[in-house]
């Protein structure tokens, strides 16, 4: 799960780290509100709050470019804010369809002496977390690694032992720090590790961290993401999901118990297990189609199930074909033919719709598909259904 | 005769009185495994279905009943919990087929497991489970695909593993150990680790290999392919129509925003250890068949 930047930094600020004065705003007034907070005599800091990076270097689909602006006063903070607040900005992140701008945060300006990069991530290689920090920081960090890999140092931190001061002197010295940036560091690294440990979080990068030109070290911008799998455990941050940054289908599906990822193709399929829909998207794709989604029922697939992804999928008005991909294990496949002609017969299916059945029952399952009087096209192999409907759906077009 | 779980296995199933517990411990008796007993704790001294005796711990289940194997279907919050008392009672091998479980608890349990000399192997979590057909089938998998024989499969998905065993079994081919190392992204057996084990197994002669998008577990296993493994194999990598950024379904099924752990790269670490490359799921078997006569 991921958060915005303005809910990032409360949570760093909670963990002892330094950031910029700044408030968040929805609407007008709260924009005014904001502002009243900052100094007309400097620089203030106007940024779009999306869930996607460079926000820096985007355009608004209006033509106004730029969702983060650094300008000075109240007067100027007010014009940016109002071109950007409800404006879809489009970044290099977002898709060309970009995403819509509901909340802005507006900060006090910093007087920049140097940027750099500090993260912690949860690598699953080494089943361990990694402290990664670098010098060149405010800009993309795999190109760091990739072109100077001598300018990244990486930590590995035991899950078992967590964060020693050593380590945190380790880092504070290899990004050239002197005198009382050692403790000020120490206390920022502790502190995002000991959030990063105890809120289950994948990912907390701080992109830059700045030294102001006394020397002080504040954190510019925050990016933190939560472990999906943990999030009942933190009621504290499940309140941060900002539903508007996800898609509402995927919304439904998850509320059903349905892995589903909307993707920009036209053929839907349903299936269970989610390697197996994975290879029944990769099928359809082998054979010319493009998929809509990805959906796995899981090991259920009962009619309530069933008849619910039926209407996520149909909703997609790109949908030109279902393909239906099921494989019987402990779930019988006539159990599974009763749900699919349920739900058909709940929801209206206007486009192509084939079904594959394999495993349990697979027989009767077919035989109850035929007799159904349901139009569906049934096939016995997967190759055979994804040709089918790849067929199908070029047909119709 | 096969790896990890044979006729010989006692198991001990953890959650057993559990709606999922109950469910699939009834097949796998049904199946033929061996369930000596189980662990719900509070409910210990009952009687499971008249069948199987519930301890409190899974140390009780050892000293009580001999039990060398356990598996897990314990709600993600506990699973870790569940996983750490069972490596503590000495269990040689532990199956934890709970989805969810949080990324942050299976690195902890890892560092248990690979750093405090455990006498325990972990299979997922996340997963299917094992089975040696006609001997012991510990999991969720359908027993009535599988059949005896000599191919061992390894693979981090569950319904895609019973399509492939499904086409191999339909063309006369049995199995011998069928290995679900499950989802996740950090798990406690990897694709290299489950290879390695049918490698050296005298009963295994061929092997099959399903993975996912995500991580670098496949590419691990190629490159041990290619130096160590004369047996032949073959493969198939779901989620080549994936987008970047997004986890399909799996925990561990995500290409991430730099590029990294594409079905293209582990299709290509496959190429060049000389694996039979499935590129459709429907020809799994087939690319095996192509350099395997049985």
């Amino acid at each position: 799960m991921n958060i915005h930047e303005y809910q990032a930094k409360r949570l760093l600020e909670e963990h002892g780290v330094p950031v910029p004065r700044g408030y968040a705003a929805q609407t007008s007034q709260e924009v005014d509100t904001a502002i009243s907070h900052l100094s007309d005599d400097d620089m203030i800091v106007v940024k779009a709050q999306i869930h996607a990076g460079g926000r820096g270097k985007g355009t608004f689909t209006d033509g106004y470019k730029g969702g983060v602006k650094v300008v000075k006063g109240h007067a100027a903070a007010k014009e940016a804010a109002e071109h950007m607040l409800n404006n879809t900005l489009v970044t290099a992140q977002t898709g060309p369809e970009g995403r819509k701008v509901q909340t802005l945060y507006l900060t006090e300006g910093c007087d920049i002496d140097h940027e750099y990069y500090l993260a912690i991530v949860l690598d699953r290689e080494t089943a361990q977390s990694v402290i990664i920090a670098s010098t060149e920081g405010g800009m993309d960090i795999e190109e760091v690694a990739e072109k100077t890999p001598e300018k990244l140092i990486r930590v590995p931190v035991s899950p078992t032992m967590g964060l020693r001061h050593h380590q945190c002197r380790q880092v504070a010295f290899a990004l050239g720090f002197s005198g009382d940036q050692i403790k000020q560091f120490t206390r920022i690294l502790t502190g995002i590790y000991k959030m990063f440990w105890d809120k289950n979080a994948m990912l907390v990068e701080i992109n830059p961290l700045v030294t102001d030109k006394s020397g002080n070290l504040i954190a510019l911008d925050a990016k933190v993401s939560f472990d999906d799998n943990a999030i009942f455990q933190h009621p504290d941050v499940q309140q941060l999901r900002d539903l508007n940054e996800e898609d509402p289908k995927e919304i439904e599906a998850s509320k059903h118990n349905l892995a589903y990822i909307a993707l920009d193709g036209n053929i839907a399929c349903m299936v269970n297990g989610a390697g197996l829909a994975m290879a029944t998207m990769d099928i359809i794709q082998s054979f010319g189609g493009s998929p809509a989604n990805f959906l796995d029922v899981g090991g259920g697939a009962n009619e309530d199930q069933v008849t619910a992804a039926f209407k996520i999928i149909l909703s997609d008005p790109n949908v030109k074909g279902i393909l239906v991909n099921i494989f019987g294990g402990i779930m019988k496949c006539d159990v599974i033919a009763r749900g699919i002609i349920a739900a058909a017969k709940n929801v209206e299916i206007t486009v192509p719709l084939v079904v594959r059945l394999e495993g349990t029952n697979v027989e009767a399952g077919k035989q109850i598909l035929r007799e159904s009087g349901v139009a569906l096209t049934p096939a016995d192999s997967l190759v055979q259904a994804a040709e089918i409907i790849v067929e199908q759906v070029k047909a119709d077009a | 005769m096969s790896v990890l779980v044979n006729k010989n296995t006692r198991l001990v199933v953890q959650g057993i009185t559990g709606k999922t517990g109950t469910f699939h411990t009834q097949q796998c008796i049904e199946y033929g495994t061996n369930v000596v007993a189980g662990v719900t704790p509070g409910k210990g001294g009952q009687l499971w279905e008249g069948k199987v005796p519930v301890c409190n711990t899974v140390a009780e289940a050892v000293k009580e009943h001999g039990a060398n194997a356990s598996v897990i279907y314990v709600p993600p919050a506990f699973a870790a919990d569940s996983i750490l008392e069972a490596i503590e009672a000495e269990i040689p091998l532990v199956i934890c087929i709970t989805e969810g479980v949080p990324v942050r608890d299976m690195a902890e349990v890892r560092r248990r497991l690979f750093f405090h000399n455990t006498k325990t192997r972990l299979i997922g979590p996340n997963c299917p489970g094992i089975i040696t057909p006609g001997e012991c089938k510990i999991g969720i998998m359908p027993g009535y695909i599988h059949k005896p024989g000599r191919v061992g499969v390894v693979s981090r998905s569950g319904t895609l593993t019973y399509e492939a065993v499904y086409q191999l079994t339909q063309r006369g081919h049995g199995q011998s150990t069928c290995i679900g190392i499950g989802g996740d992204p950090i798990n406690g057996t990897s694709q290299l680790d489950a290879v390695r084990l049918l490698n050296e197994d005298p009963d295994t002669d061929a092997i099959i290999m399903i993975g996912e998008i995500g991580g670098s577990a496949e590419e691990e296993a190629c490159a041990y392919i290619k130096e160590h493994v004369k047996k032949p194999v073959a493969g198939f990598i779901a989620g080549a129509s994936a987008p970047k950024g997004r986890t399909m379904g799996h925990a561990g099924a995500i290409v991430s925003a730099n590029g990294a752990g594409t079905a293209e790269a582990k299709f290509a670490a496959m190429e060049d250890a000389g694996v039979s490359i499935a590129r459709n799921p429907s020809e799994i078997a087939d690319a095996l068949l192509k350099i395997y006569k049985g």
